[in-house]
């Protein structure tokens, strides 16, 4: 049951990031709902914006007014040959509600955008938080680019939802409603007339939202794979040279781009058709107003300033038509882009602290395994683990050791609770480590992993990554017990000697001792060497060994290695196969027993060309 | 900035006190990676890229200027029909005619406006990808050095980021003509109405230009401030969604967010300054224009009095005033687009200048089947810094067909001759010939077809296993595929594999294990078929059992094939016909086996004492061995 509700759930991570059809328009409109509650937690600024765009609207309204009544006014002074005097307070009113209609026009405005940044400002942090507890099990299966795209690309669409969508509507709503509430009382029949293309407009803008929230979507994901090709093909830049490959390479991304340029010239039609069809309906509309306003003005119905009054009204109108397509776009755009997001932040974080789970307390420093099984997702028919039991003490040095595949670094995986077993239980000193807290599992238990991620700054910073208050002596201490403070020395910046992404100035070996370097200033109860001294030579291995005999003393240590040498002093070997611990014992008693860990040591250790050639035959 | 870092390197700086040595993203100034010389052409660089669409740029620019034209005549047309269409007196038909061209301009307007946004959007769309495209092209070429210190997050900025805000600009450039147009068309028609009145009225002019003038400096600077902090946030979050195993591994989340949420507040702060300041200019146009009504309302209303003017003039006056601040409001708007542009077309226009170290001789040879497999080096110096060179005067040549191991402790060349060979990097003194070409004279793609390589760590791309395994070879079919698979022993867990060999891989191959991903990038490598096999470290990472295979398939590979071997293991390297041992960017020894063994130097000790791996050598034993080679 529980196994199921898990797959599930993982189905819909891959669906979210990756596939475009799950972005249901309920989502979308939740989504939209979202971001509108999450923008008035800013309510000052955010009831700023709306009350100067309701304060611009007036003053915008109150200039076709004035206008007309100048135009009125003008005729009925040139008409009676009074005093020119009477044009003065118009003239004045006219300059001021423009100096007025700017100031709430920029307020309106920045207040607006200062809502989007702060939102902004809100989920990002959510964002990286989310991907930072976020555990490994979600990784695996998601693509780092599409979390990219997520925390970039989407955060714009729903950063420019308050500015371009929200306020825009209510700009465009009232100057809509209030004007055609104005119009109308002057006159009816000709109001209708002006105000005739707004439901065409609202028609076309409807259709050509849902259209451009299609495309929209899929654009997005085209070019997610477009980022991939190219982040992919960075980050692997070396093989690609290796293989002179860049024209295999041009071929992916011409690929990848075309389909992404394909649609976003789609987008482009679909807009332009529909914007072009609205600005035609307004014109239209003020062909009509001129002609049968004409008429009344003739036949003396209506005042010319009052034709004057309505056609300038139409004409403020026009850029808020033009941009309704702008404004609808905010609104699919942050449908899709929000949903996105949302599903990210809201993506349950499978591995997480138990309420008022207690801090991790070491005492003995016992470290015990029952019956641990565990498989990884999707894969629930092949069991990477199943029933590992053993125990290791403080001061105990447990080597590991097996075929790959076998399940090593999947068990040394589950020990910080990168991944939680599905059966069985892992306790330190007889707590269970998932009713902890997570953080102090971590800090008790620490990996050195295959694959050591270095960040881009200086090595000190790397070194203290774990403890970056820590001394000076500390860091310093730390890389000498991993054998690299002398080659530290060496550096022209020394200990702030940037380390490039991934740390690629650094050879495999130094990037590992590292690597060891940060994780001894953990001082954890469990200190794990997951295969992370293959590239490191077998002579500073053993004086990293060395050095690290008194550390040792304190902790349980697990080694994970394919070379016999770096394990076989262990007090404890265990032989994984099949998920399995199928031999084990101390190096000795292993040797006795004439298993596969005997064949291993044979071939490892007697290299001779007789031993070598018979054993390759039988492959 | 609030950010605490340590400022001087430890080591020699000996005050204790304790102080957090912690940043997110990367510690690294920008400028550092792209020089910082301003090379003011930016727009001629993109202009290059406009230059293929000229016929585009001829059609919509007709289109603006067919659009401007209508979009000046309507406002004209209200004041003819005011003035001549609505007087009791004419006649109805006068107002009819005058409708019938308002139609007429409409449906013209309805065109122009179509055409023009759809060319222009395309053609914008074009440009784009355009850039993107050579951009990653150029970055193909650049030299390994700078992919080697430049983040692959702050690229992606600039192929993602920047070409977007690129976007942006190139659409509204040719409504900024657009709006040009209608500004001097409005001024022509206000002087041809009354040149009294639209002098009055266009005296805001200078003022405007004024203002822009002052606020154009403070302006650019808060808008590249905000680019800067947004890029810098958005890398950190990378170097987050990157490292993310790292960072749990080491519990650094809750810092991490800490520090990351300085960046965002960094970011929020310079993006609010840069929208105050794009948002500053419009209560001044809006100042402007009431100015310009007032003045049409109290001069022109005079006018009309005094009959000098008719009040449907005074009407198309107060029009082209709505009109005529609209594209100085529309242009302000494009001005910061433009500003972003500019400093978005500015990193573009860096990534595309970013130097091309290694590129192809004018008359670069193509390695055909008749050149042979040898690889030499001649007096090779070479460092990643000039003057601290990780390869001294070294000398060897290996044979078509023969294998070599490359031998040695860390550190000491191996991997930078493997590079070499492969010209990832170029000498500074001596000669790398392969084939028996000095390989500046080769062609890089015929290079590469003529080698193989498999690197230290196994990097796999998005995709099947199969198009994993034929990454290099286009030609390969299945057969083949499934051949080198079977050949290094991969076969067996690709069948395991949910879909076999159309598995798609995750990230990285995240999905499988270290060893796998070693015996595809074997895979790899094999079906390549090169003349050439370069190993490097690979088989360090892998377990004694996947070695058995990796041992039985090297064997066959390296049949009639020019193999150099970066080996550890005794047992890779007692297969070679001849062994290099380096030491420190020296060659220190040569030979075969035998050879070595008779030498009874460093090879001949490590021998006796029957370690499983060359690295396995004590240090103080290679000292004194390196003094008996010397």
């Amino acid at each position: 049951m529980k196994k199921n509700a898990k797959s599930d759930h993982e189905g819909g991570a891959d669906r979210i990031f990756r596939r475009t059809s799950t972005v249901d328009a309920q989502a979308g409109l939740g989504a939209i709902a979202r971001i509108t509650r999450m923008s008035f937690r800013y309510p000052i600024m955010a009831g700023l914006a709306l009350v100067a765009t309701v304060a611009a609207v007036l003053m915008q309204l109150s200039i076709p007014v004035l206008l007309g009544r100048a135009v009125d006014q003008t005729q009925a002074v040139a008409a009676s040959n009074a005093a020119p005097e009477t044009l003065y307070p118009i003239a004045t009113l006219l300059f001021c509600a423009s100096v007025a209609r700017g100031i709430f026009t920029l307020i309106q405005n920045y207040t607006a955008e200062s809502v989007g940044h702060s939102l902004a400002r809100d989920i990002r942090n959510l964002t990286y938080g989310k991907i930072q507890s976020l555990p490994f099990s979600f990784h695996d299966r998601t693509h780092s680019g599409d979390l990219i795209t997520v925390g970039m690309l989407d955060l714009e669409g729903v950063r420019m939802f308050f500015s371009t969508a929200l306020v825009r509507t209510v700009l465009l709503g009232l100057l809509i409603g209030l004007g055609a509430t104005l119009l109308l009382s002057t006159h009816l029949a000709l109001g209708l007339l002006a105000l005739s293309f707004v439901p065409f407009a609202g028609w076309r803008s409807t259709v050509m939202r849902l259209t451009l929230r299609r495309t929209w979507l899929i654009l997005q994901e085209r070019l997610g794979v477009l980022s991939q090709v190219m982040e992919e093909n960075l980050s692997g830049i070396r093989v690609v040279r290796a293989f002179a490959s860049s024209e295999h390479e041009m071929a992916k991304f011409e690929v990848a781009s075309k389909s992404a340029l394909k649609l976003s010239h789609e987008r482009i039609e679909t807009r332009v058709k529909n914007t072009a069809a609205m600005t035609m309906a307004f014109f239209i509309s003020m062909g009509l107003v001129l002609y049968f306003g004409g008429r009344q003005v003739a036949s003396g119905e209506i005042t010319l300033g009052t034709l004057a009054t309505f056609l300038t009204f139409m004409a403020i109108l026009q850029m808020p038509v033009r941009q309704l397509g702008m404004m609808v776009n905010g609104y699919a755009r942050a449908s899709t882009c929000g949903a996105r997001l949302f599903a990210l932040i809201d993506h349950e974080t499978e591995i997480d602290n138990l309420p008022d789970a207690p801090d991790l307390k070491i005492t003995n420093g016992t470290l015990k395994l029952e019956n641990v099984s565990f498989s990884y997702a999707g894969n629930t028919d092949l069991p990477a683990l199943s029933g590992i039991s053993f125990e290791a003490h403080k001061g105990e040095t447990v080597g590991i050791v097996g075929p790959p595949g076998s399940g090593k670094t999947t068990l040394m995986h589950l020990l910080p609770r990168f991944y939680d077993p599905l059966v069985g239980s892992i306790t330190i000193d007889g707590q269970d480590i998932r009713d902890a807290t997570l953080s102090s599992v971590r800090k008790a238990v620490a990996v050195v992993q295959q694959d050591s991620f270095l960040f881009t700054t200086s090595i000190e910073n790397n070194i203290a990554y774990a403890d970056p208050y820590t001394e000076t002596q500390q860091i310093r201490g730390v890389a000498e017990s991993a054998q690299l403070h002398d080659y530290i020395l060496g550096l022209p910046d020394k200990y702030g000697t940037i380390v490039g992404e991934r740390g690629v100035s650094l050879s495999g070996g130094q990037r590992q001792r590292l690597s060891i370097a940060r994780t001894l200033m953990m001082k954890p109860a469990v200190l794990i060497f997951d295969d992370s001294t293959a590239a490191i030579d077998a002579g500073t291995e053993s004086r990293i060994r060395k050095a690290l005999r008194e550390y040792a003393k304190d902790r349980v240590t697990l080694i994970v290695a394919h070379r016999l040498a770096s394990l076989m002093h262990a007090d404890r070997i265990l032989f994984l196969e099949h998920g399995q611990i199928i031999e084990q014992g101390s190096h000795e008693e292993l040797l006795k027993l004439g298993g596969r860990y005997c064949d291993l040591h044979d071939l490892q250790m007697r290299p001779s060309a007789n031993v070598l050639a018979t054993e390759v035959d039988k492959l | 900035m609030s950010k605490v870092k340590s400022s001087e390197p430890l080591g020699t700086h000996e005050d204790d006190s304790p102080r957090m040595r912690a940043v997110v993203g990367s510690d690294r100034i920008e400028e550092e990676i792209f020089g910082r010389v301003f090379d003011g052409k930016v727009a001629q660089r993109i202009w290059q890229f406009v230059r293929p669409y000229k016929r585009q740029v001829a059609i919509s620019v007709a289109a603006v200027v067919t659009y401007t034209g209508t979009q000046l005549t309507i406002p004209l047309l209200i004041s003819y029909a005011i003035d001549y269409g609505m007087a009791a007196e004419e006649p109805q038909s006068l107002l009819l005619k005058i409708m019938a061209i308002f139609a007429v301009i409409v449906i013209i307007n309805f065109i122009s406006s179509r055409v023009q946004e759809l060319v222009t959007g395309r053609m914008a769309e074009n440009v784009l990808f355009d850039i993107r495209r050579a951009m990653f092209e150029h970055l193909q070429r650049v030299s390994l050095s700078f992919m080697d210190k430049t983040e692959v997050g702050r690229l992606m900025s600039r192929l993602q980021g920047d070409v977007n805000s690129m976007q942006e600009f190139l659409e509204t450039s040719v409504l900024a003509v657009g709006d040009l147009l209608l500004l001097f068309g409005i001024v022509a028609v206000m002087l041809w109405l009354d040149w009294q009145l639209a002098l009055m009225v266009l005296t805001v002019i200078p003022i405007l230009f004024a203002v822009r003038i002052l606020w154009l400096a403070p302006a650019r600077a808060a808008f590249m401030a905000a680019h800067e902090a947004n890029s810098m946030t958005n890398g950190a979050l990378a170097e987050a969604i990157h490292g993310v195993r790292a960072i749990q591994a080491m519990d650094r989340a809750n810092l991490n967010a800490e520090l990351y949420g300085q960046l965002v507040d960094n970011t929020y702060k310079a993006q609010l300054r840069a929208s105050k300041l794009s948002q500053i200019m419009i209560p001044i146009v809006d100042t402007l224009t009431g100015g310009a009504m007032a003045v049409v309302a109290l001069a022109g209303g005079l006018m009309v009095v005094s009959g000098r003017i008719e009040v449907g003039v005074m009407v198309a006056f107060l029009f082209y005033i709505q009109r005529f601040f609209d594209p100085i409001r529309s242009l302000t708007m494009q001005y910061s687009v433009m500003q972003r542009a500019m400093a978005s077309g500015h990193r573009l226009t860096e990534v595309l200048d970013v130097d091309i170290d290694v590129q192809d001789a004018q008359d670069a040879t193509s390695l055909g089947d008749n050149d042979d497999g040898s690889v030499e080096f001649r007096n090779v110096t070479f460092g990643y810094h000039p003057e601290h060179p990780v390869l001294k005067d070294v000398n060897f040549r290996v044979k078509s067909g023969e294998t070599v191991a490359l031998v040695g402790p860390t550190g000491s060349g191996k991997s930078s001759s493997m590079a070499l060979i492969h010209r990832f990097y170029d000498v500074q003194k001596g000669t790398v010939l392969v084939g028996g070409h000095d390989v500046r004279d080769i062609m890089q793609k015929s290079l590469g077809r003529h080698i193989a390589m498999v690197l230290q760590e196994p990097y796999l791309f998005t995709g099947t296993v199969r198009d994993n395994i034929r990454y290099a070879s286009d030609w390969a079919d299945d057969d083949a595929v499934v051949e080198a698979a079977i050949a290094v022993g991969a076969h067996d867990f690709i069948e395991a594999l949910p879909l076999g060999y159309d598995t798609v891989l995750a990230e990285r191959g995240s999905n499988l294990s270290l060893g796998q991903r070693q015996l595809l990038s074997f895979a790899r490598a094999l079906v390549t078929d090169a003349k050439i096999l370069i190993m490097d470290e690979a088989t360090a990472n892998i377990d004694s059992y996947t070695e058995m295979q990796i041992q039985k398939a090297l064997r066959r590979l390296l049949e009639g094939r020019t193999g150099l071997v970066i080996a550890h293991r005794l047992a890779t390297i007692r297969n070679a016909d001849r062994i290099i041992v380096l030491q420190k960017g020296q060659l220190v020894e040569q030979g075969d086996h035998d050879e070595l063994i008779e030498l009874g130097g460093l090879y001949a000790q490590l021998y006796q004492l029957n370690y499983s791996s060359f690295d396995d050598l004590p240090d103080k034993l290679s000292d004194a061995d390196r003094a008996l080679a010397t």
